[in-house]
């Protein structure tokens, strides 16, 4: 193994991290696959077999890349948090700032792929799930400028918290669909789409949010994410000639750390992805899905979840909506596995004390699903000399945020 | 032969159809669902599908989802339900199916499921999130004494209904329409269509048609269709509105009784 410092942008040595892509029906190990009714098994498949037939072709990519480029603001620009960094006293922290893309974070990447996907698939109506609201966003922003039918699952509870981008979606013109049953959030949400899309697969394309569901979303999502991380590869061997010691990025299904993750993975950069710990892990009131959950199967794939013993699945609790969420995608699953990736998690007080610290040193204001990364550079950076990098993806901004947050300070 | 084959051979025999019926195991309470089930059999239930309690039935509609709901408000779990199959087998030799999602069977355990509910009396399963693809996992080790029930939808492309039948024992279970349970919008000519295809795919395998059928008289019209036609939300609504002891049961074996006569009446 080279050492950080030696390595190209370019150079792909591998570490011996073995084969990255899942098998051909989309297992990750034994994580992954495809456990959905039969009435969505022809349009998964469907879905797979345009995936890879569409998305290969040099039309798409084309059309793809001038949308990141003239639409969503791409490339987010790598910002060294030079006052943060010098207040810890440590290792170099550097943003990638997902928070300045068109909607305010990461999520746009995939909803751009996927609504063009569903464009050449000859699909006028999309649906999706959503959380803080971000997915919801980008998927009605998507579904405005291609000029599709959109709606957004939303749960009660997220619809309260989230207010802001309840409106912001309607504005661009989609339907939210407010969901009561369950806890009334992400996962109830994300049951009530996979219901509506069982009743309108035909014609409708369903806008996955994160590295979560059936085959091929997992792997679809990430390669519409991977963006994130192929950018700031390139952007920080400009700015320090090295490869970063380290990348941190917060984990709710998965999406804007495997984003991150992706192109990096044989490479030799140490990975921390953070989980929300809400309440504290011991309370029960947390959404520390891969450290503290089991083996199991929700909403179309194998993954680590939060369940009983009885295989129910639990409530899961963060006060950033992006994170409460009991599920994991399948490919981090198999990276905790491996022992590739560390997962940490972080508890919603360290997360609010990381975004006021952010606010007032950087002038940032981060969601509070990023911040939890930011809390976990903290820590990590502390223990580090001022000679390592690393690299924490701001997957969104806080201004959604700001009404959960006046209540909290 | 299984319980489930013979039912079917003898109905067939004698130019009947068969009344599936599904409720929620232990909704809303063990000795209530008991009684529900003892009437529904009274009543000449030809078949039993016991629905496993799962707190996120993605392919079920709000009744079904309720009742799930209640009952693992009851505190039912795996152990509950297979408890329940060996009550049921003191007063009945109905075939039971058990329908479950996966994740329900996944914690309890492969193997131990298919020991624990063949030794309570099960006769087969049905996993509604559990395609062909994926199920080898759970019923590779497993031995020949519980039918597996399998789901074709009316967008199962006819190669694949052939795939998923070449695969299925007991009977096939045939999705009546696009859409979770409950649904309305019964459209009898495209469940036809679909029905031709599926016949000519199954080996004589028995076809039961479910999914929103809820009244005697679609239960006629289909019947000439399929060897069964299966019904769940219909009961769960009775169920649902009638919480208070006894009644429910009553009510829902008038029911299968209005149903079976429906389907006399027809055949
Ligand atoms: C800003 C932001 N970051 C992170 C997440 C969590 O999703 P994921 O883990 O897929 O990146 C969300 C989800 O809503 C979000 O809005």
């Amino acid at each position: 193994m080279k050492l950080a410092g030696t390595i190209t942008a370019g150079d792909v040595t591998a570490l011996d991290a073995g084969n990255l892509l899942p098998d051909e029906a989309g297992h990750f190990g034994v994580y992954g696959g495809r456990y959905v009714a039969e009435t969505l098994m022809p349009a998964i498949i469907e879905l797979d077999e345009a995936y890879r037939s569409i998305c290969s072709k040099a039309n798409f990519q084309a059309q793809l890349a001038r949308l990141l480029k003239d639409y969503a603001g791409r490339p987010t620009p790598l910002f060294r948090a030079a006052r943060l960094t010098e207040s810890l006293g440590g290792a170099t922290i550097y943003l990638k700032r997902e928070d300045l893309a068109h909607t305010g974070a990461h999520k746009i990447n995939n909803t751009l792929g996927q609504a063009l996907l569903a464009k050449f698939m000859g699909k006028t109506k999309v649906i999706a799930e959503t959380g803080a609201g971000q997915h919801g966003v980008a998927t009605a922003t998507a579904a405005a400028l291609f000029g599709m039918e959109c709606k957004v699952f939303m749960g009660r509870e997220d619809i309260a918290r989230q207010a802001p981008n309840v409106q912001r979606m309607k504005l661009l013109g989609a339907e939210v669909v407010q969901v009561d049953s369950g806890t009334g959030t992400l996962k109830d949400a994300m049951n009530e789409a996979l219901r509506y899309w069982v009743g309108s697969v035909r014609d409708t394309f369903y806008i996955i949010g994160s590295v979560a569901g059936p085959h091929p979303y997992p792997e679809m999502v990430r390669d519409f994410q991977r963006v994130i991380g192929d950018e700031a590869r390139e952007q920080i061997f400009e700015a320090e000639g090295s490869l970063p010691s380290m990348l941190i990025a917060c984990v709710g299904g998965g999406s804007n750390a495997m984003g991150l993750f992706y192109p990096f993975l044989n490479l030799p950069v140490e990975m921390v992805g953070v989980e929300a710990a809400g309440h504290g892990i011991d309370t029960g009131k947390h959404a520390v899905t891969l450290g503290a959950g089991s083996v199991g199967v929700l909403h179309g794939s194998k993954s680590y979840v939060l369940q009983d013993e009885f295989g129910q699945i639990k409530e899961a609790h963060s006060v950033s909506a992006g994170l409460d969420y009991p599920g994991v995608g399948p490919e981090h699953a198999w990276l905790k596995d491996k022992g590739r990736v560390r997962y940490e998690s972080i508890k919603d007080k360290q997360a609010l004390r990381a975004f006021q610290m952010l606010c007032s040193m950087e002038g940032i204001i981060p969601a509070l699903e990023s911040s939890h990364a930011v809390a976990q550079a903290m820590i990590e950076a502390v223990r580090r000399p001022p000679t390592d990098i690393i690299i924490v993806n701001l997957s969104g901004r806080g201004d959604k945020d700001l009404g959960i947050v006046s209540e909290y300070l | 032969m299984s319980r489930i084959a013979e039912v079917f051979r003898n109905l067939r025999q004698n130019g009947k159809k068969a009344l599936v019926g599904f409720v929620t195991a232990g909704d809303p309470s063990i000795p209530e669902s008991i009684e529900i089930i003892k009437q529904m059999c009274r009543s000449g239930l030809d078949v039993l599908e016991l629905g496993v309690p799962f707190s996120d039935p993605t392919a079920d509609g709000p009744v079904i989802q309720r009742s799930s709901g209640r009952a693992i408000q009851a505190g039912v779990t795996m152990a509950g339900v297979l408890g329940m199959v060996e009550q049921i087998r003191e007063f009945s030799a109905v075939p039971i199916v058990l329908f479950s999602y996966y994740n329900p069977i996944l914690a309890y355990g492969a193997e131990e499921f298919y020991r624990d509910s063949v030794r309570a009396g099960a006769d087969g399963v049905l996993v509604v999130d559990l395609p062909p693809e994926e199920s080898d996992e759970l019923t590779g080790q497993w031995g020949a004494d519980l039918d597996f029930i399998r789901l074709v939808a009316p967008t199962t492309p006819v190669q694949r209904m052939a795939k998923i039948a070449a695969r299925a024992t007991g009977f096939i279970y045939m999705v009546s329409m696009t859409g979770v349970t409950g649904s309305g919008g019964l459209d009898v000519s495209a469940i036809e269509r679909v029905a031709a295809d599926l016949k000519e795919s199954c080996n004589g395998l028995p076809i039961c048609i479910g999914f929103g059928i809820s009244t005697p008289e679609q239960v006629a019209r289909l019947c000439p269709i399929a060897d069964g036609v299966v019904i769940g939300s219909a009961f769960e609504r009775i169920i649902e509105s009638c919480p208070a002891g006894g009644e429910a049961a009553a009510k829902v074996g008038e029911l299968v009784f209005s149903m079976k006569k429906a389907m006399a009446a027809y055949v």
